[in-house]
């Protein structure tokens, strides 16, 4: 008799989206664990009581405590959705960055520089208006359209006085004039579920902003691009958000790994959570 | 029927039926988030202050 495969689920607050992905595996009569990260601890000579899953989701609210947990994970041997290297690919903007350029896909110029004297020159060098983003980050917090020389000596010398080490990074990509929206693709598995517009008024699109989401049909060109996007990040499950540029078309502008899809959902009305939790289970079989 | 007490401003508050624990809850009355702890008995806290790296 073949063994019950058993889940678990790494989380932090229970948003909508982890009702769903719940809700999903109990309708499945899958066997799994909700596993707060606030509560649970490693230990690094012991990855037994891990080594019983046959795959972890990792839904960690925290991108630092989601991400050294997939990494302890993988040292063990655990399967995770996504592995650490997708985590680490995906929520470090730079290395997203580095990696789509790798690939030669195409993004929004960036530049990056580590004083705020080079970040001024490279800066200068791409031209303005630009935008300056921390390299970790989400939900649109901290992003600086900088529009003028007065703009940037002031936010880079901000950052430098009152940020993190992380935020000595300087990341900067040029603007785009977007026409008022964005779109974010949602990719499981190498297939590309729905897609949605983020409509909003200000240059900042994310709908954790007010950003409104409106159907985007999926085009082969979108389903082209998402796809190789998701592949130069390692595959998974993805959400993959598209710029369009006046001439340049299609820009990719960041991948998520542990996407909320609150908004997508209900207006796509495909089970995005049941396809997650469908992922996770073919993973966890390959693996068993 | 659950219903708890916000711990900002004590309005009560009657949690749905689906709720489940860890759930983030918006006092009706002062707007602050409120964490699910428990639910029999039902139970709340302040939720933690977003952080620089939450979010997807």
């Amino acid at each position: 008799m073949q063994r019950r495969l058993k889940i678990g689920v790494l989380y932090s607050r229970v948003r909508v989206e982890e009702k769903w992905i719940f809700a999903a595996l109990e309708k499945r009569g899958i066997d799994y664990d909700r596993l707060d990260d606030r509560a649970v601890h490693f230990d690094l000579e012991n990855p037994a009581p891990w080594r019983s899953y046959d795959a972890i989701l990792e839904r960690s609210i925290s991108y630092t405590s989601g991400l050294y947990a997939l990494r302890i994970l993988n040292a063990f041997g655990v399967t995770t959705v996504n592995t650490a290297a997708v985590a680490d690919a995906c929520g470090d903007k730079l290395t997203t960055s580095t990696l789509l350029a790798k690939a030669g896909l195409p993004q929004p110029r960036n530049v990056v520089a580590f004083t705020p004297e080079s970040a001024l020159a490279a800066l200068e060098e791409l031209g303005y208006p630009a935008v300056v983003k921390p390299v970790v980050g989400s939900w649109g917090r901290l992003l600086a359209k900088i529009n003028d020389r007065d703009a940037a000596e002031a936010i880079f010398e901000h950052k430098a006085t009152l940020g993190s080490t992380q935020h000595q990074v300087f990341y900067v990509q040029e603007f785009i004039n977007k026409p008022g929206r964005d779109i974010r693709a949602i990719v499981i598995g190498g297939r590309v579920l729905t897609a949605m517009y983020r409509k909003s008024e200000h240059w900042i699109t994310n709908t954790a902003r007010g950003g409104e989401g409106e159907l985007c049909p999926v085009t082969p060109e979108i389903e082209s691009i998402c796809l190789r996007s998701a592949q130069a990040m390692g595959g998974g499950v993805l959400a993959i958000d598209l710029v369009e540029h006046p001439e340049r078309g299609y820009l990719i502008n960041e991948v998520n790994h542990t996407m909320e899809f609150h908004t997508m959902q209900p207006l796509s009305g495909i089970d995005v959570a049941g396809e997650i939790v469908e992922y996770a289970m073919s993973v966890a079989k390959e693996k068993a | 029927m659950n219903t708890v007490s916000c711990t900002e401003c004590a309005a009560g508050i009657t949690l749905a039926e689906n709720t489940e624990v860890g759930e983030i809850i918006v006092c009706p009355d002062c707007g602050v988030d409120l964490e699910v702890t428990s639910l029999s008995p039902a139970a709340i806290q302040l939720a933690p202050m977003e952080q620089e790296d939450w979010g997807e």
